[in-house]
């Protein structure tokens, strides 16, 4: 081999050990890093397929940008950055802790003169008896001193802040630990296996039982990241850990028993605390532990940290009347539902899923409100910090479903069980929307003088009743017109508009009448049209809820102001049950909540490994930032003293402490 | 001939009366505190209460001039407490509150001072007038000390609004930026006093001016300065450490840009002759970039701790932790390429004012740009 050219396991060593290298590790990782925060990451892959379409989805997937941080080359860059720092300080350790000790007491005289800090003086004073003195000044300005007698005098070797050398130990084996730590934490041991071929991500949606044993975690296992969602009274044995595009199945050493989950809230409506009351079983069921664990509260059993994460619906059994809302009756029927399961409605229009996702207790809604700007000194100064939350209200509680048509078509309803007031007037809401990014559109029910959506419904069934038609005409033909024009031809021209109009408007709502109008009347005299039509609709409207009431036995309707606007609040809300989406409306009526607490599950082993390194990090920075190294040697001769001093880093700090002592030489040889 | 010397003479020799007077006042309010509401603290609160007593007397030893501000400050806070008589409503009626020391009247007069101060160095800067740029420190001084007023009675005026929803103001993004302003002007201002210098402030006051106007801003348009219970997730005693440890980083790191400014400007010969010398510039550079470095290491690490405890894992590469690496990383590159190969100049100084930017990002970018598990300042 040629002597000349080094080996390449030199060169690779005087790479890795090289500060470039290392700086260039410092910058990929942070570059590196920068993808992961900027990509959502560990997002189901049909959002990213969505997002980037087929072509790019490919690459990203291929260069692990879904989870960038456990991706190889990731991990690569993170072994070389241990693998530089691991050099360096095999390099650097025996001649540091050289350096450490030694006080260089073996510098020749020549050498002393050729320093750029060096300071001499004569003196009368006896080389012994200086050096004393010296000895006493150095050791005051904390260096260690080693008097060294030579052949026609004394040397002085002292130094000071050899411990910033011993900050460069620590804090780089720190860096070391700190990774091995994080390692261990990490998900190689399940890497290895999946590329063995012993273990298998799980993509399929099926029961945790049914998972087999290759895409099962052992107890055992030393790391793991899981989470489990718990409804009350039940309990879990394993956790989930998201993988990839799928999960694996951690089986649990114990059992997780939810007794409880609360959430507590402060006046504002905003959430305090998180709570679950859990209890441990072993394997064969005795009872091992009950604890309270809460959001910065966890337990940890065993190696296995439980920590409160999340929470959900577990399961609300509600009641619920449904309303037919096409049919020309106002009778409800009764339905069952619990959350997170799905029912099946059978009608005329054919077969409907019912999907019931979610319900909500509490909804706290921002019912508007500017806050008001006082014109006083407070204002002037940003007002006040005390926080103005009048505009925040709880408007009681709320379920999701959604209902799929037999084409698989699904849209989402949330329901409030509780009226709302809107301008003065009372409404049931329910909202709808097409996909889960849309805004809920709403449809406003319009509540009674008895505070039921039950007038508005018998309403809505009196004028979808082509049978009460020819009634309601009459009757509205008779209180249109006075007396002395009843049965002539313009009663009958009367009775036919607003059979007419009546019939037109059970067939779309509004939009039928516009198009009516649009179709058969000239432009110039549509909007005079429009205005008639609207009148004979609220006016018969107002006849068909007589006699509504009257069939189901009830007092007639007042003709009063409330009585106009419920019957105009329920010509808009028909109009809108056109575009509503659904055949059928679900009325809350009773809730049986059932909560569910999100629980996440960690063992991790490295944690005091990185606490370790942690603290050796911060030990090692102060010391290689705050401890100055620095050495003096004070060569003493009889008659004459050179100074000289010397240090890693020249700072003002450092001319400023050789300005001292070369004063201080001066005072002692005077 | 060797008491010409000047030997030093240990620390507790040193101290004069003000010291130990400084200490016993410390000592006697934390203490009066842990008697008076240690039923509410748990085991760490009071640790740390506890431990507050020695570090605050050091740092005052350290530090002469923090004595004085730490007194006039308490006494301000507790004369502006005695104030309310237990009634926010008190701060619209008494004088003193509803002008001067409620917590956002002091703070805005704090914004005010700040401003005033930023155009007065410039100003002494730009005619050489050593008084004028005096009075210039004395108003960053009054900023500081108003700003820190403005903090503690907020902190009671929390606890007024509802005994569950007091909590110490560092929560929100309204809150830090507060103490942004704060701790890099009292790093400045030690600088300021080590070095003789004060001709930085023109530069240093301008991110803290801009601070400022963040702060106008959110709180005038977003009504930002209200006060809210915090979320679970933020009721941990880790927050009165991880926070201010942070922010010391912060500041530190902006300084250390803006003296890259000035240094930059400096080196092409703009101002030169009314500017410290490069070796001078370069040299605080060189130790605020030190400070922040140490301290945010430390405050990351305190963050993982507390992240361990609340999120279920030391480390989740969530944005927050990923860009404090990435600020982390920065800064370590800065100290290997300055320390080991003894590099200076404006490579150095641009890097440094390059670092601002990172840094800001991890501040307030990735509130406002990126979503994560750290989301409790948002925009």
């Amino acid at each position: 081999m040629n002597p000349a050219s080094p080996s390449f396991g030199k060169s690779l060593f005087e790479l890795l050990s090289s500060m470039r290298f290392a700086i260039s590790l410092l910058s990929i990782l942070a570059v590196a890093s920068i993808i992961g925060t900027v990509l959502k990451q560990a997002e189901p892959y049909s959002n990213y397929f969505i997002q980037l379409g087929p072509f790019w989805f490919q690459v990203f997937e291929k260069l692990g940008l879904y989870d960038v941080y456990h991706a190889a080359w990731f991990l690569l860059i993170l072994t070389f950055l241990v693998a530089s720092v691991s050099v360096c300080i095999t390099r650097n350790a025996p001649n540091f802790a050289r350096e450490m000790k030694s006080f260089r007491e073996h510098v020749s005289e020549q050498s002393l003169n050729a320093f750029k800090h060096r300071h001499e003086a004569a003196t009368a004073h006896p080389p012994e008896a200086l050096a004393a003195s010296a000895q006493r000044y150095l050791e005051g300005q904390g260096y260690k001193v080693k008097s060294l007698p030579r052949e026609d005098g004394v040397l002085l070797a002292a130094k000071a802040g050899s411990w910033n050398r011993l900050g460069y130990f620590l804090a780089h084996s720190a860096i070391v630990l700190i990774c091995i730590g994080g390692l261990m934490d990490g998900n190689l041991v399940f890497k290895v296996q999946q590329v063995l071929g012993t273990k298998k991500i799980e993509t399929r949606d099926i029961p945790q039982s049914q998972v087999p044993a290759i895409s099962r975690l052992s107890p055992s296992n030393p790391s793991f990241r899981g989470s489990v969602q718990i409804p009350e009274g039940s309990s879990a044995d394993v956790a989930f850990l998201n993988v990839a595009d799928g999960y694996l199945v951690q089986d649990l050493p114990f059992t997780v028993a939810l007794k409880k989950f609360r959430i507590e809230h402060y006046t504002t409506g905003q959430p305090k605390s998180f709570e679950s009351d859990i209890e441990l079983f072993d394997r064969s069921g005795k009872k091992i532990r009950e604890a309270t664990i809460a959001v910065n509260h966890p337990l940890i059993h065993d190696g296995v940290a439980i920590y409160q994460a999340s929470f959900a619906d577990g399961g609300t059994r509600l009641t619920l009347r449904g309303w037919n809302l096409f049919a020309p009756t106002a009778s409800a029927f009764p339905v069952e539902g619990v959350v997170h399961q799905s029912a099946t409605l059978t009608s005329a229009a054919g077969d409907h899923t019912l999907e019931f996702i979610d319900f909500r207790p509490f909804n706290i809604e921002n019912m508007g409100g500017e806050i008001e700007k006082s014109g006083d000194a407070m204002s002037v100064l940003g007002g006040s910090p005390i926080s103005d939350k009048k505009h925040l209200r709880n408007v009681g509680p709320s379920f999701q479903f959604k209902l799929r048509d037999a084409r698989g078509q699904a849209r989402e309803f949330s329901n409030y069980m509780l009226p709302l007031e809107l301008d003065g007037r009372w409404y049931l809401m329910s909202g709808v929307r097409e996909s889960p990014n849309e805004a809920f559109r709403y449809l406003r029910m319009p509540l009674d003088a008895g505070g039921n959506i039950d007038s508005f419904m018998r309403l809505r069934g009196a004028l979808l009743n082509a049978e009460l038609r020819p009634e309601i005409a009459a009757r509205f033909a008779r209180q249109a017109l006075p007396q002395n024009a009843w049965g002539t031809e313009i009663e009958d021209k009367l009775k036919f508009s607003a059979t007419q109009v009546l019939a037109l408007f059970a067939e779309g709502g509004f939009q039928s009448l516009g198009r009516f109008i649009e179709e058969k009347v000239p432009t110039a005299e549509g909007e005079k049209a429009a205005g008639t039509y609207l009148r004979i609709l609220e006016l018969a409207a107002f006849e068909a809820l007589q006699i509504a009431n009257r069939q189901d036995g009830l007092p007639a309707p007042k003709g009063d102001d409330a009585t106009g606007w419920l019957v105009r609040d329920t010509l808009n809300s028909m109009s809108d049950m056109f575009v509503y989406g659904a055949p059928i409306y679900l009325q809350l009526t009773q809730y049986d909540e059932v909560k569910a607490s999100g629980l996440q599950l960690t063992r991790s082993p490295g944690k005091m490994v990185v606490y370790f390194g942690s603290f050796l990090l911060t030990l090692g920075v102060f010391f290689m930032l705050f401890v100055r190294e620095r050495r003096v040697w004070l060569c003493i001769k009889p008659g004459h003293a050179l100074l000289a001093m010397s240090s890693a880093k020249h700072t003002i700090d450092f001319e400023k402490e050789f300005t001292q002592h070369a004063q201080a030489l001066d005072t002692l040889t005077k | 001939m060797e008491l010409a010397l000047n030997q030093p003479t240990p620390l507790l020799k040193r101290l004069s009366w003000f010291d130990w007077l400084f200490a016993a006042v410390v000592a006697t309010g934390s203490l009066f505190a842990l008697s008076r509401f240690g039923d509410y603290m748990d085991i760490y609160e009071k640790a740390i209460l506890l431990a507050a007593i020695p570090s605050l007397a050091v740092f005052g030893w350290f530090w002469k001039q923090v004595r004085p501000l730490f007194i006039v400050v308490g006494a301000i806070s507790l004369f502006a407490i005695s104030q309310y008589q237990g009634n926010l409503a008190r701060m619209e009626e008494a004088f003193f509150l509803k002008y001067l020391i409620s917590s956002q009247a002091a703070i805005m007069w704090m914004c005010a001072l700040f401003g005033l101060a930023t155009l007065t160095y410039w100003a002494g800067l730009l005619a050489r007038s050593e008084f004028t740029m005096k009075t210039a420190s004395a108003m960053t001084w009054s900023a500081v000390a108003l700003g820190f007023v403005g903090l503690m009675v907020r902190w009671y005026e929390s606890y007024l609004i509802g005994a569950d929803v007091g909590h110490i103001p560092v929560s929100n993004l309204y809150e830090v930026f507060v103490l942004f302003c704060l701790i890099t002007a009292m790093l400045y201002l030690y600088y300021e006093a080590r070095y003789q210098t004060r001709q930085m402030g023109a530069f240093v006051l301008l991110v803290i001016s801009a601070a400022v106007g963040f702060i106008l801003w959110y709180s005038f348009d977003r009504g930002a300065h209200e006060i809210q219970p915090l979320v679970p997730a933020l009721k941990s005693w880790w927050m009165k450490l991880h926070v201010p440890a942070n922010f010391i980083g912060y500041g530190s790191f902006s300084l250390s840009a803006m003296l890259g400014v000035g240094y930059l400007l400096a080196a092409r010969g703009i101002l030169a002759s009314r500017l410290p010398t490069l070796e001078v510039i370069d040299d605080m550079m060189y130790k605020a970039i030190a400070i922040g470095f140490a301290f945010f290491t430390i405050a990351t690490i305190l963050g993982a701790m507390w992240a361990a405890e609340a999120w279920g894992g030391y480390w989740s590469w969530d944005p927050k932790e990923t860009w404090a690496l990435i600020v982390w990383l920065n800064y370590a590159a800065w100290l290997h390429i300055r320390l080991v190969k003894g590099l200076r100049g404006p490579m150095l100084a641009w890097w440094a004012v390059v670092g601002l930017f990172v840094t800001v990002f991890a501040f307030i970018g990735v509130n406002m740009f990126l979503s994560g598990l750290h989301s409790y300042g948002t925009l």
